[in-house]
């Protein structure tokens, strides 16, 4: 079944609502029915979503105009939502239904957002692949014998495929901009402490922040003012969290300057997805922009420090998961017996490589050697970075080295896939806000270009996107359409 | 036997009298139902995240700045990873590293039988509780969680130990207490697990450099606990040695019915915690005008009390320490003596009945209009205006020490003017009077005089009670047993 409502935006959707075109129960009923598709969904609760939309409804009807009211959305399954399951895609939360509400869900609720379910994702949001799922196979709507992308698979997967008009990820080390390169979308993590983490389940907690998935950068910017909040229950939510004013109408690339790592230009990136690439910076550039060539050798460390630093406080995010509280439990004879047997067996390979590898990185005797040095290189990378805000705009840079990849097609090689974050990594070290957008396709396929900014510089990274997805023409870019 | 010397290292816990727990707004309390004071964060839910409260962080400030801490600038917090049921996040948050916490290198001075001592204190940091094990009625067990996350104090002492005896283990804890519950940061209950202490205890021959291995003495509910339980182990351990065995590094109980320690479990090879700086938690930031503020607004120390008393107001030492031994006791008295009240006879009204009526009514010494008592009992009548008044009229001679006894319990019953009571039955001390009232009773009894004048001094007692009768033990003692001997001795 295909939904008509899917060629629109949040925000052409959101219009309509307030014309009264159509119900917000019939906008929700449009995607509700479509949702069982590309494996991009977890858990849907239509009862419960189209509850929402009438509440959604009424409000439009006393002449409410919040600007996105009424327009359902999709949420990663690793956000908490208060009685609807939790799962991570992991065998250990099965069952598991929150009694509480994410800080972000309590925001779409006021907003007038409708849930429209919960969206695969990579086992804990471990993976680029969303092939870590314990409990389906994710498939990207451009091509579904090949991966979205992940960790955020499914939230991507469910806008690019029309099951869901805008939809919230979670990004750790580019979990949200990869998967919206390889389905031809928008993807936005803003600066750390933006949006309050407050019920995201933790991964990586100095490098996770939640953002959304949109088929434009006005829609991104849209639920950004939403979840975009200080939030007391969080205490690395930034002071000054809400969005300031932006003209994303009006932005344009004349006169910005784009610095091009050259390190994220390497000879890693696929021919297709640099001549993408290419072609939009020389569109850039015709259009007033200029773009340089820069050194930030750090950057070649970025995925060593990666994967000490976010498996290292993953290690320790996730030992709660004991089966005493909540969610599976395996029983043993003893405690110890039981905790062995509960996390051997509901945990799934990746997620116990990760744990195995940030308990050995925080060890006595390896902890100066690990942990400690990829801080401090951490540290490095930030220094090198900030000392380019001064000269440029953003830094520019291709989000993903290739196109959406077959699925199963890394299976043989899971290094070759953890090394083609380089691109993303460094926005998660610095907190930088940035995002991901479509600049065309290769071989039929959709490629991203990456764009970074200074912390704090949401809006201005917003408006730049608006500027650059207007020069490139090639947003909303959908399946089958091409 | 040889002579041997005992070094004991002191690790105290001091649950905060916050009125939440320490990264959430769940209530901090004593008992109640299982698992009733528990939300995601204390609970450890998947997402949940910690925020830290304001008011545990200044307490630990207080204390620290109260044990001569240095505090940094930034301090951070930490994870201690490890597994068991009562800990629901598989971390404990608290801090690590030598200069992070937020007091280290600090010391208490504590007054011992045989004079001041200083006690070293490696650190003092701020972590969260743990939950309880709870063995069920029908089998298996629970965890109770309504303690998991209560903010919790941890004062080391310093390594190598100053503790060389068990009667400056007990003092130290002794006055380690008086001081939390002086700073209002603990309400110091050992029995209820409050406070909790664990003694590092080692013996070693006295002419051996190095420390000998050390047992750690848990379950000491009590003062007199920490004494013999640290004296138990000194005597154990020597008497292991004595007979050529070694002491084994172990984790021992303190049986208060036996009075003896049993062995809890064997240390094995040091815990592997994992400790890293906790990425929810941005670190503490102590700006230095911050600080010497709450150094400034420290409530005057219990040794610094003690001093002053003896020297301000000429009391023993031992009348200083009863009345400094709690603050809100040392309060009452300083009011008291703002109110007029001489400090040597406020000092015995205090100690002697007042502290017996409080004890057998159960009632607590409370300023009016200042504070309540923390434990809530019910404030008692008496205040110290009331106190000044019957101290005075005894001072001025009004009434008899017997009768100000009787006034005073009068008094703490009803809280009326002690001055009314004593209306119409006031003390004579009329010259006149008791000149007349003696000639009478020397007239009326000859014979006793009599005996008197044959140098038998004795029978004076008969003849002033003669007196005391007449008048209805209104007559000034003194007064009439002066005039007697003047009469009698003058005629003779
Ligand atoms: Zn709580």
């Amino acid at each position: 079944m295909s939904n008509k409502l899917g060629q629109l935006t949040a925000t052409e959707i959101a219009a309509a609502l307030q014309r009264r075109e159509m119900s917000a129960r019939e906008v929700a009923q449009a995607f509700l029915d479509v949702t069982d598709t590309y494996g991009a969904f977890l858990h849907v609760d239509a009862e419960r979503t189209l509850a929402e939309a009438d509440a959604a409804q009424a409000r439009l009807d006393a002449g409410e105009t919040s600007p996105l009211l009424g327009v359902p959305v999709a949420i990663k399954d690793n956000i908490s939502t208060q009685g609807r399951p939790t799962t991570c895609a992991s065998r250990i939360l099965e069952g598991y239904i929150p009694p509480y509400d994410a800080t972000v869900i309590s925001q779409l609720h006021g907003a007038g957002m409708p849930l429209l379910g919960k969206t695969n994702l990579d086992e804990f949001a471990m993976g680029t692949s969303t092939e870590n799922s314990a409990y389906a196979v994710c498939k990207n709507p451009w091509d579904p014998t090949r991966s979205p992308g992940g960790s955020s698979g499914g939230s991507a997967a469910a806008v690019s495929g029309g099951l869901a008009p805008i939809s919230l990820g979670s990004d750790t080390g580019g979990s949200i901009r990869q998967p919206a390169a390889l389905c031809g979308l928008v993807g936005f993590k803003p600066t750390y402490g933006r949006v309050s983490r407050f019920g995201l389940v933790a991964f990586g907690s100095s490098l996770d922040q939640i953002g959304p998935f949109g088929q434009t950068v006005a829609d991104v910017a849209a639920i950004s003012q939403v979840i975009c909040q200080t939030d007391g229950l969080d205490n690395t939510s930034l002071p000054d969290a809400p969005l300031g004013a932006m003209d994303l109408a009006n932005a344009s690339v004349k006169g910005k300057r784009f610095a091009l790592p050259r390190e994220l230009m390497s000879d890693a990136v696929e021919a297709n997805v640099r001549a993408s690439i290419e072609q939009a910076i020389r569109t850039l550039e015709a259009a007033g922009a200029t773009v340089d060539h820069v050194d930030l050798p750090s950057l070649s460390l970025g995925v060593s420090t990666y994967y000490v630093i976010a498996p290292a406080e993953a290690s320790s995010n996730l030992g709660r998961f004991d089966g005493v509280r909540y969610g599976a439990r395996e029983e043993a004879p003893g405690h110890v017996e039981s905790l062995m047997a509960t996390r051997g067996k509901k945990f799934g390979h990746e997620v116990k490589l990760r744990i195995m590898v940030g308990t050995y990185a925080l060890s006595a005797g390896y902890y100066d050697a690990y942990y400690l040095r990829a801080q401090q290189i951490r540290g490095l990378m930030v220094a090198e970075i900030d000392a380019l805000w001064g000269e440029y705009d953003a830094i520019l840079s291709p989000t993903s080295p290739c196109v959406a990849f077959p699925l199963g097609g890394f299976s043989h090689d899971p290094m070759a896939l953890k090394q083609m974050d380089f691109c993303t990594i460094p926005a998660n070290m610095g907190g930088y806000p940035a995002l991901s957008l479509p600049c065309g396709l290769a071989d039929g396929l959709p490629v991203g270009l990456h764009l970074m900014g200074p912390v704090r510089g949401d809006e201005r990274l917003l408006e730049l996107a608006a500027g650059v997805e207007r020069e490139l023409g090639c947003a909303p870019l959908r399946p089958g359409l091409a | 036997m040889s002579e041997y010397r005992l070094s004991v290292g002191m690790e105290v816990h001091a649950e905060l009298r916050t009125q939440s727990k320490m990264f959430c707004r769940c209530q901090v309390a004593f008992g109640g139902e299982p698992n009733t004071r528990v939300c995601p964060v204390c609970l450890g839910l998947p997402g949940a995240l910690p925020v830290p409260n304001r008011e545990a962080i200044q307490m630990v400030l207080r204390t620290a700045l109260a044990l001569n801490c240095q505090v940094p600038v930034d301090s951070v917090f930490h994870r201690k990873n490890y597994f068991y049921p009562d800990l629901p996040k598989g971390f404990q948050v608290s801090q690590y590293e030598e200069t992070n916490p937020i007091g280290y290198h600090g010391h208490l001075m504590i007054h011992t039988s045989k004079g001041p001592k200083r006690i070293g204190i490696k650190r003092v940091h701020l972590e969260e509780d743990t939950g309880k094990i709870l063995h069920l009625p029908g089998g298996g067990s629970g965890v109770d969680y309504n303690r998991a996350g209560v903010p919790l104090m941890e004062i080391v002492t310093d390594f190598p130990p100053d503790i060389e005896s068990a009667e400056e283990a007990r003092e130290y804890v002794a006055q380690l207490r008086q001081l939390l519950v002086y700073l209002g940061v603990c309400d110091g209950k050992m029995e209820e697990g409050s406070l909790r202490c664990e003694p590092n205890i080692s013996v070693r021959r006295a002419d051996s450099e190095t420390l000998g291995t050390k047992t750690e003495l848990k379950n000491l509910s009590s003062f007199r606990n920490v004494f013999l339980g640290t004296e138990y182990e000194r005597r154990r351990q020597i008497a292991v040695l004595e007979t050529g065995g070694t002491v084994a590094q172990e984790t021992r109980g303190w049986n208060e019915a036996t009075e003896s320690s049993y062995l809890m479990r064997t240390k094995e090879s040091e815990q592997e915690y994992r400790y890293f700086p906790c990425p929810d938690l941005v670190p503490l930031h102590f700006d230095r005008a911050d600080v010497e503020a709450a150094r400034a607004a420290l409530p005057e120390l219990p040794l610094a009390k003690l001093q002053r008393y003896q020297d301000e107001f000429n009391l023993s030492p031992q009348d200083a320490q009863l009345l400094t031994a709690e603050r809100p006791w040392a309060e009452w008295f300083e009011a008291a003596v703002v109110a007029g009240g001489d400090p040597k006879a406020v000092c015995n009204w205090m100690n002697g009945d007042f502290a017996r009526l409080l004890k057998e009514t159960g009632q607590a010494a409370v300023i009016p209009g200042v504070e309540s008592d923390t434990e809530g009992r019910e404030p008692a009548r008496m205040s110290p205006e009331i106190l000044v008044k019957v101290a005075k009229l005894v001072a001025d001679g009004t009434i008899t020490g017997k009768k100000a006894k009787e006034v005073f319990e009068k008094a703490y019953m009803t809280g009326d003017d002690p001055a009314s009571m004593v209306e119409g039955q006031t003390q004579i001390s009329d010259t006149d009077f008791i000149r007349q009232a003696v000639a009478d009773v020397i007239a009326e009894h000859p014979d006793p005089v009599a005996t008197y004048r044959s140098g038998k001094g004795g029978v004076l007692g008969f003849l002033v009670g003669q007196v005391m009768r007449r008048t209805q033990g209104r007559a000034n003692p003194p007064m009439v047993q002066e005039e007697m001997r003047r009469q009698l001795d003058e005629t003779s």
